[in-house]
């Protein structure tokens, strides 16, 4: 079992017991269970089909995309289990941002953020929507370089712009939790930095989940980390422990590089 | 770089020269065939329009687009005293817009629906079955289409030629062209994008409508228009469905002209051959500039 | 009920379309020969008497069968050295350059001409040639009618066959050409035994296209109810019989050209299906 409780901090998400499988017997995920702090960034790392991104999209319901899944367990946002929620709720509660920036190609920066309201038929004056963009974007940093171009079209900036775009297009429902699933894989060092700081920046208003494959990275900005092998949640403890005292081999032999 | 070229030169003259020329000679010689044989591929393209645009464009004038085409003896008069046939292809050219106009009616919306269809449910054995009888609809040949769309409409429904009929051939005709052409330009969206539109907890027809669609637009109007330009110059099933009519007509359930359909009565009337030459020359017109367009708009699309 | 499955719904129900369409072709075609089929038989298939006289009234198909045969195969054989070399010099030889690029266009052109364009081009320009070179008397016959059908099956056969071209991956020619082999080496062991089911599907779907094309042929076979003797004889199609003789025909013969109907598109299904088949088992 896997009932582990890193702290006693408040958390806004609970993982119980939950074990997702692809056709019959195929595991992606298996009895994980944890509980995710609020205002923190937790990461979740392990080598490659370990089920961290499966993990990911099933904290808003985006792995139900898959072809013949089954979800056993539960997952409490507050205290409501998500599998009762309808999806179009919980996504607007939960947000996500992807491996590659894809902001719409037919809409502009200034519709890319309000994408979320736009695609629902949600009608505001304005100036609401005006402002929406506005804090969204300055929430990522992103509003000083495109001030001037909003209704220039979203993929004319470049790679980490985009993806700050992406990040602004979540942010802009007022969101819960915000989900990244490795979202610098695709960006140049540069880009990379200027997202992390951002996250830092963001755990102060959201609560944020983060799949990464770079183990420095986690260090750097996750407050707790999870460590997923084979579909199992192996260890979940905050990030300097994990790094300094793992306690199972397993996570040991990964952090250190001997496999992954 | 030199020294190892002054050797193989040296090697060559020494051993293989015979047999290396040989080699490189058969090469030449065929690389002159492919070149021929594809100027000769282009060429019809040149020789054909070409004859068409010298016998044409003298008869092209204001007329030739305001007035129906003249009767048989009117035409005979004009010839005889060395005129210009009067009239033009009004009837033929207002039959076209109306049959491919209703044809692209029906075959757009439901072609659509049906690409989204097999795009959406690509891995379903039933899909699999509609996308093969796609593919053999597409397959059929059009003067058969006409012989079914006879016994469907002609026969049942209007009881005679009609706009009707023709446009429901046309339409079979265009249908998988358009079906075909939506899927392969919807499966060039990347997943990631759909994935964006649903993470932001937008209901499914939604992403289907505001974001599947607008980011593949430019492709479905390309298919569209190829669609379009494929059914504009046809005429076998035209000449089972709507036969043609002297005049401009509207109702839908009596005959009407066509463009093709002129070309083909005045292929069969002596007298009006003169006219043949200019309508070919307006209906490839037509034609090209559609093509040209939907190429046009493949190039600048992005996915 | 929420607006997703209704969507569902709508697109299943507009997937039904095509079932109807194609159930509704099959289910007529057979109807409408059922008069004929009783008449005649199979011997239908065998006969090559065409006599819509009243009182005397017998109709079979082989004549025609052998005309739309004989037309689309020595259009196939005309069409290969062009199609051949258009997609080698699209897929191959001048592959990505402006060249190939325009030659490409103009191959689209010949695809976006319309069947009735071609026959009025082979009727006055290239019958006339045929005529003043001594070929053919009146310049109408299976061999006229074969050289247009062949200009027109070019493009068909060209566009699937330099794509597979262009598709052989390139480490296996740079292999080749590493060990000395010429450009025509690399093509004839690299390039063609690699592409091989898709220029043979190309050519099977081409000449799908031949078996049903209607006017072109129309006007330049000299629609001769006769079995064709020879390459400069005239003869008739399945598709040309039924543009021809079906705006009068009723009773028999109408049921008659329904059969003829039927058969070309049995045939031509038969013919696309195998075709469809080949570029299955190749991807």
């Amino acid at each position: 079992m896997n009932e582990i409780n890193t702290t006693t901090k408040p958390s806004i998400l609970s993982i119980e017991d939950l074990s997702i499988a692809y056709d019959i017997d195929k595991y992606a995920v298996r009895n994980v269970s944890a509980k995710i702090e609020k205002n923190a960034i937790t990461a979740i790392m392990g080598p490659s089909g370990c089920g961290k991104t499966t993990l990911l999209r099933a904290i808003n319901r985006m792995h139900e995309l898959y072809p013949n899944i089954s979800t056993k367990g539960q997952i409490k946002l507050y205290d409501e289990n998500i599998y009762d929620m309808s999806t179009i709720k919980l996504r607007r509660k939960i947000g996500m941002v992807f491996q590659r920036p894809n902001p719409f190609p037919t809409l502009s920066i200034y519709e890319n953020v309000i994408a979320g309201y736009k695609l629902n038929g949600i009608h505001m004056k304005r100036s609401e929507r005006d402002e929406i963009v506005e804090t969204s974007l300055r929430d990522v940093t992103l509003w000083d370089e495109v001030k001037n171009s909003l209704h220039k079209k979203g993929t004319f900036l470049s790679g980490g712009q985009q993806q700050r775009l992406c990040v602004a297009r979540a942010l802009a429902f007022k969101p819960d939790v915000i989900l990244l699933d490795e979202p610098t894989s695709a960006l140049d060092p540069v880009s990379t930095a200027k997202i992390e700081d951002l996250l830092v920046e963001l755990k102060k208003q959201y609560t944020i989940v983060l799949v990464t494959h770079n183990m420095s990275q986690a260090a750097r900005i996750s407050d707790n980390s999870m460590f997923m092998y084979l579909g199992e949640l192996i260890e979940y403890e905050d990030t300097k422990t994990i790094f300094t005292k793992p306690k199972d081999p397993r996570t040991e032999g990964y952090l250190t590089g001997k496999f992954g | 770089m030199d020294q190892t070229n002054i050797l193989i030169e040296k090697k060559e003259k020494e051993v293989l020269v015979d047999h290396f020329t040989g080699r490189k000679y058969k090469d030449r010689l065929f690389l002159s065939a492919v070149i021929f044989f594809s100027l000769i591929t282009i060429s019809f393209v040149f020789l054909i329009i070409g004859a068409m645009v010298l016998k044409g464009y003298h008869q092209i004038n204001w007329s030739f687009f305001t007035q129906v085409a003249p009767d048989t003896f009117t035409a005979m008069m004009a010839k005889s005293s060395g005129q210009l046939i009067p009239g033009g292809i009004v009837n033929g050219i207002t039959g076209s817009l109306y049959l491919v106009g209703l044809a692209s009616l029906i075959a757009i919306p439901f072609g659509v629906l049906i690409g989204i269809y097999l795009y959406e449910n690509s891995k379903k054995r039933y899909a699999a079955v509609i996308r093969d009888i796609t593919d053999v609809l597409q397959g059929v040949p059009s003067i058969v289409v006409g012989l079914i769309v006879y016994l469907w409409v002609v026969v049942h429904i209007t009881h005679g030629y009609s706009v009707l009929a023709g446009s429901v051939a046309l339409s079979i005709m265009m249908l998988p062209l358009i079906i075909r052409s939506t899927e392969e330009s919807l499966k060039m969206i990347p997943d990631t994008l759909k994935e964006a539109a649903i993470a932001l907890g937008t209901p499914y027809y939604k992403v289907i409508l505001r974001v599947l669609i607008p980011t593949s637009f430019s492709g479905l109007v390309t298919g569209i228009l190829l669609a379009v330009s494929r059914i504009l110059g046809e005429t076998a099933p035209l000449m089972l469905t709507t036969l043609g009519n002297p005049a401009i007509n509207w109702n839908i359930t009596k005959p009407v002209s066509a463009v093709p359909l002129l070309i083909w009565q005045f292929y069969n009337d002596p007298n009006m051959v003169d006219l043949i030459w200019s309508s070919t020359l307006f209906l490839m017109g037509f034609v090209l500039i559609l093509n040209l367009l939907s190429k046009w708009i493949a190039a600048k699309r992005r996915f | 009920m929420n607006s997703d499955k209704i969507l569902k719904y709508v697109l299943f129900i507009a997937s039904l379309l095509i079932l109807l369409i194609a159930g509704g072709m099959i289910y007529s075609l057979f109807r409408g020969a059922i008069p004929s089929f009783h008449q005649f038989g199979w011997k239908f298939l065998i006969s090559s008497k065409w006599d819509p006289t009243q009182g005397r009234e017998q109709y079979g198909a082989l004549l025609f069968i052998a005309g739309t045969l004989f037309t689309s195969i020595l259009a196939l054989v005309i069409a290969l050295p062009m199609a051949f070399s258009t997609s080698l010099f699209i897929g191959e030889y001048f592959r990505n350059t402006r060249m190939a690029a325009i030659v490409s266009t103009f191959v689209d052109l010949l695809a976006g001409i319309p069947s009735i364009i071609y026959g009025l081009w082979g009727f006055y320009v290239l019958r006339p040639f045929i005529v003043s070179i001594g070929l053919s008397p009146q310049g109408y016959g299976i061999f006229t009618s074969g050289l247009i059908l062949a200009i027109m099956i070019i493009p068909y056969a060209t566009s699937l066959s330099n794509t597979t071209i262009m598709m052989v991956p390139n480490e296996l020619k740079e292999a080749a050409y590493s060990l000395g082999a010429t450009r025509l080496e690399v093509i004839w062991n690299v390039i063609l035994p690699n592409a091989r089911s898709g220029i043979t599907a190309s050519y099977v779907l081409a000449f799908g296209r031949a078996l049903g094309e209607t006017l072109a042929v129309t006007m330049l076979i000299g629609n001769a109810n006769i079995i064709p003797t020879g390459l400069f004889s005239t003869g008739n199609t399945m598709a040309s019989v039924i543009a021809n003789q079906f705006g009068e025909a009723s009773g028999l013969q109408l049921s008659s050209l329904i059969e003829i109907g039927l058969l070309l598109f049995v045939i031509t299904t038969i013919i696309n299906a195998v075709g469809k088949f080949i570029i299955k088992k190749m991807a």
